[in-house]
């Protein structure tokens, strides 16, 4: 078998340099084209029509009015009567026209009556969710409640909570999609991360073979773990276009739409006690839970708490989910972790107050309660220095002033091993290399740095390599959820590379009289490994393939990834806040991020991914919520005004330190997009406690939240 | 600053020639007579008098990057989708749908407005510029390598408005410091967290503007 490998760290030419990502002019001069972008010959527009409440049972449709309205192109109904809705936003039909315009006047022309029906869309109470909540069985490692009870144990016993947030991507959802009823085939342009399975899944919908399904996708406004599917919208688009004699159809859902039905993070709620020994040695943990996900309900794994340091000797878990009439949560960029490590963390830096301890050297002594104990230590290291932490750090509540400045830190963790993908590799005998893979680049830099792996694997420039992606037509690559695409794709373009230049030795080995594994590729040459005075250039050595190509496959296998990828890394965050104690409004002076990501294929795009993340858990811990109207049991602030993120203004700086060791290089690539953005939200909302003295339990940190939390008027979970 | 007007102050009628919304109200109830606004909406369903558009499509001729663009809109489409909808130009995105998060950012008569909080009528006699215009010339505005070299993009939805913004920033403010900078781009939002880059790529491209002495070609014909 071929030498998959990497070569060593100092050897590498393209792997490790910070090469700008290759669509990044095409980006910014807005010539990219992304599937909301697409309009092919005849396209049409459908728009939705969405329940305004939030449980109902739908008793009819009227479709008539619209049907004779200009434009009217087709109506396809989702919810037929007797259809029970369970959130605002549900979808009851769609309706197509020849523009835009005139499909939302045809939108309003349909009427549909229905019977109201009592509604539950607030979780904050596990009181007054009743049945809805559905408990998951307790589980007890040890006996907690002896820790709690030893004597000199120092226990604390607190509230936490961190709402429902939306994905809030900005390319909505949607699709533009063209179904020739003739051919049967359906070409679709949709909003994906996943452009070599969304399809099959559209087929699936439509009754049809995964065959008769063609994706495009050359870029996508931002997905963070919503767009796997495609969805009810992708449906009734297709239909339309086929009632339409296949006319493309483009639907896309409005803001509205996009942030109450496309997608969310759950919440959590919870009450935590923990304990302590006089030594500062975490002894117990018991945690009760509560979140929702939407009507399904579930969606948070309480057994991953305490988050990280989660071998804890004595801990107690219970949690409950609870099934609301909100719309459906999604993957979110590191499903589960953010929450629940806002919840542990907060409940030690809490608890270190308590024992008088710095966070920080509560977090270093009680590292053996963690999978990685000496990574974490470097990080934490690395982190307090880049922050000077032992220097700014005082005690809980003792910035002076009535502007107060506080540190807090948090630690994070992610899987990110490479996903299952396919990639194929041509060498023609002109010399030219094309790349073909089914993947998708989400911006995170996928275009690049699968280009930079067969530019080092074939010792060409990276203008030598053409990369194609974004179409089912090429070799299956997996979804890019999980942080697993960099893996994958390194991986499977890593080794169809190998695979390809194997053959282009055995060609050209005769002509330079040396065995072919005798042979080396460098700077656009084939030569006897160490001997460039034996070679003969890229182009001379194709050109010997007379005029058959060679073809090759490369595939990353997820249970045999041969060193080539693995995963799990950790993270440590600190944060340098200034909270105003007059009006409650908190300023990030700084973030730095440690973070350990295996081998880095270019670190200028996964520094970007770091910043990122810093800036999405910025988000997060700052503005977003959503705000669901106990009485309509409506989204109120389903847009972006009053649905917050952050602006240029406000993240303060971000320093970013990537663990580039050969240690973590030999380890083989994992992914970034996730771990990054991990420990952000806790680490701010630690810091904002120990500038002003007391917990914000339940983010975000609002001014009207800190204001609440600095008078002690914060309302209590029931 | 450089924040993007705000729908009333667009919709002020600037050019006498130009047909703003509050134009077109105006025409209309004073050719019928009405003055109470309660007949307006009536007013506007009737056959329109002449000189009055919609409310079905009209052919109207725009100024987009220096071209006379002719393109049939209703009254109510918003410059925005006529020139992505209508005209291909689509390098401006609709993301907020309501003059929030600057994905749509154009440059009209000098100033940066959201292009989905305008109407294309409104604009019939001005100066459009969008992003196309940036590469437009023999070589593209120095913002967009500036983009590109600091990695100020990820999923890049938000890329062309933050671009548009940063130019209209430097058309004013030619050397900007890092707080205008900042304060300056306060009208557009991203998801992807490429504000790092961003703030960068603009005093990047402030300083190749300022050495390279050609803030006002790059391209601008507009």
């Amino acid at each position: 078998m071929p030498n998959y490998s990497y070569p060593p760290m100092e050897q590498r030419r393209v792997i490790g340099k910070r090469i700008t990502r290759l669509d990044g002019i095409e980006k910014a001069s807005g010539k990219a084209k992304y599937n909301s972008d697409v309009r092919p010959k005849g396209t049409i527009h459908a728009v939705g029509v969405f329940s305004p409440h939030a449980h109902a049972r739908v008793k009819a449709v009227d479709t008539t009015a619209a049907q004779k309205a200009p434009g009217f192109a087709g109506v396809s109904v989702v919810a037929a009567p007797g259809t029970e809705i369970n959130w605002a936003g549900q979808e009851i039909a769609f309706v197509a026209a020849q523009t835009e315009e005139q499909a939302r006047d045809c939108a309003r022309l349909i009427k549909v009556d229905y019977e109201v029906l009592p509604h539950l869309v607030r979780e904050e109470s596990l009181a007054k969710a009743g049945s809805r909540g559905k408990p998951a069985g307790e589980q007890v490692t040890g006996d907690p409640d002896a820790a709690f009870s030893a004597s000199g144990a120092v226990v604390h016993e607190a509230e936490y909570g961190i709402p429902v947030i939306t994905h809030c991507c900005l390319e909505p959802h949607g699709q533009v999609v063209a179904w020739d009823g003739a051919a049967n085939k359906i070409e679709y342009w949709p909003s994906t991360q996943t452009v070599s399975a969304v399809g099959g899944d559209l087929a699936k919908q439509l009754e049809l073979p995964a065959t008769q399904v063609h994706t495009h996708q050359d870029h996508i406004g931002g997905g963070f773990g919503s767009k796997f599917q495609s969805d009810q919208w992708g449906k009734h688009a297709a239909l339309l276009s086929k009632m339409a004699g296949g006319k493309p159809v483009k639907l896309y859902l409005d803001r509205r739409e996009e942030l109450t039905i496309a997608g969310v993070r759950p919440s959590v709620y919870g009450k935590v006690k923990l304990s302590a020994n006089a030594n500062g040695e975490m002894t117990g943990w018991d945690s009760t839970t509560w979140m929702t996900g939407g009507f399904a309900g579930g969606g948070l794994n309480a057994d991953l708490l305490p988050y990280v340091f989660r071998n804890v000797a004595n801990r107690r878990i219970n949690h409950t989910a609870v099934s609301t009439n909100n719309g459906p949560s999604r993957a979110w960029r590191a499903p589960n972790h953010p929450q629940v490590c806002y919840i542990t963390c907060a409940a030690m830096e809490d608890l270190a107050a308590k024992l008088k301890m710095d966070p920080m050297d509560f977090f270093l002594k009680n590292l053996d309660k963690t999978p990685r104990a000496d990574t974490y230590k470097a990080q934490i290291l690395k982190a307090a220095d880049m922050i000077a932490w032992k220097k700014n750090w005082k005690p809980r509540g003792s910035s002076p002033g009535t502007v107060k400045r506080g540190l807090g830190l948090a630690l994070g963790t992610w899987g990110g091993a490479g996903h299952a993908s396919q990639c194929r590799a041509t060498i023609n005998p002109d010399g030219s290399v094309l790349i073909e893979i089914g993947s998708q680049d989400l911006g995170t830099g996928t275009r690049t740095i699968i280009t930079q792996v067969v530019a080092e694997t074939l010792g060409l420039p990276m203008g030598g390599v053409t990369l194609k992606l974004g179409d089912s037509n090429y070799p299956a690559s997996g979804a890019s959820g999980g942080s697993t695409t960099v893996g994958g794709v390194s991986a499977s373009s890593r080794k169809a590379s190998v695979n390809a230049l194997e053959k282009l030795f055995a060609a050209v080995a005769p002509s330079l009289g040396v065995p072919a594994d005798q042979l080396e590729a460098v700077d656009s040459k084939i030569q006897v490994k160490g001997n460039a005075a034996k070679s003969m250039t890229w182009k001379a050595a194709c050109a010997k393939l007379g005029v058959s190509p060679i073809v090759e496959m490369g595939a990353n296998d997820p249970r045999n990834p041969g060193g080539l990828t693995t995963g799990g890394v950790g993270g440590c965050q600190m944060a340098d806040v200034s909270v105003d104690t007059e009006t409650g409004i908190v300023k990030i002076n700084k973030v730095v991020a440690v973070q350990d990501v295996g081998l880095v294929i270019n670190p200028k795009t996964s520094d970007s991914q770091v910043y990122g993340g810093v800036i999405m858990g910025i988000c997060a811990a700052l503005m977003e919520e959503r705000v669901m109207d106990e009485m309509t049991g409506r989204f109120l602030n389903a847009d972006m005004e009053f649905y917050k993120l952050a602006g240029a203004a406000d993240i303060g700086e971000i320093e970013v330190h990537m663990d580039i060791t050969p240690e973590h290089d030999k380890r083989g690539v994992i992914g970034i997009g996730e771990p990054a953005t991990v420990p952000t939200i806790a680490c701010i909302a630690n810091a904002v406690a120990n500038a002003i003295g007391v917990r914000v339990p339940v983010l975000p940190l609002t001014p009207k939240n800190v204001l609440n939390a600095l008078h002690n008027t914060t309302r209590r979970l029931a | 600053m450089s924040s993007p007007t705000k729908p009333d102050q667009e919709l002020q009628p600037t050019t006498p020639s130009g047909v703003s919304r509050r134009g077109f109200l105006g025409t209309a109830s004073a050719t019928a007579g009405a003055v109470g606004s309660g007949l307006l909406e009536q007013t506007a369903q009737a056959a329109p008098p002449a000189g009055v558009m919609g409310p079905g499509e009209t052919e109207i001729t725009l100024t987009i990057n220096g071209k006379a663009t002719k393109v049939k809109v209703e009254p109510r489409t918003t410059l925005l989708d006529a020139c992505r909808e209508r005209l291909e130009i689509t390098g401006a995105k609709r993301v907020c749908d309501r003059g929030t998060c600057g994905a749509c950012t154009m440059i009209v008569n000098g100033k940066t407005v959201y292009s989905c909080t305008t109407l294309a009528v409104d604009n019939v006699g001005k100066k459009i510029e969008t992003i196309e215009n940036l590469t437009a010339g023999a070589k593209p505005h120095p913002i967009v390598p500036a983009f590109a070299n600091n990695d100020a993009l990820q999923c890049g939805y938000c890329t062309p408005g933050m671009v548009m913004a940063s130019k209209g920033l430097l058309d004013r403010t030619p050397n900007p410091t890092y707080d205008q900078v900042k304060a300056g781009l306060g009208g557009n939002l991203c998801r992807c967290g490429t504000y790092v880059g961003i703030r960068k790529a603009v005093l990047e491209a402030a300083k190749e503007l300022r050495a390279s002495g050609a803030r006002k070609s790059g391209g601008s014909n507009a």
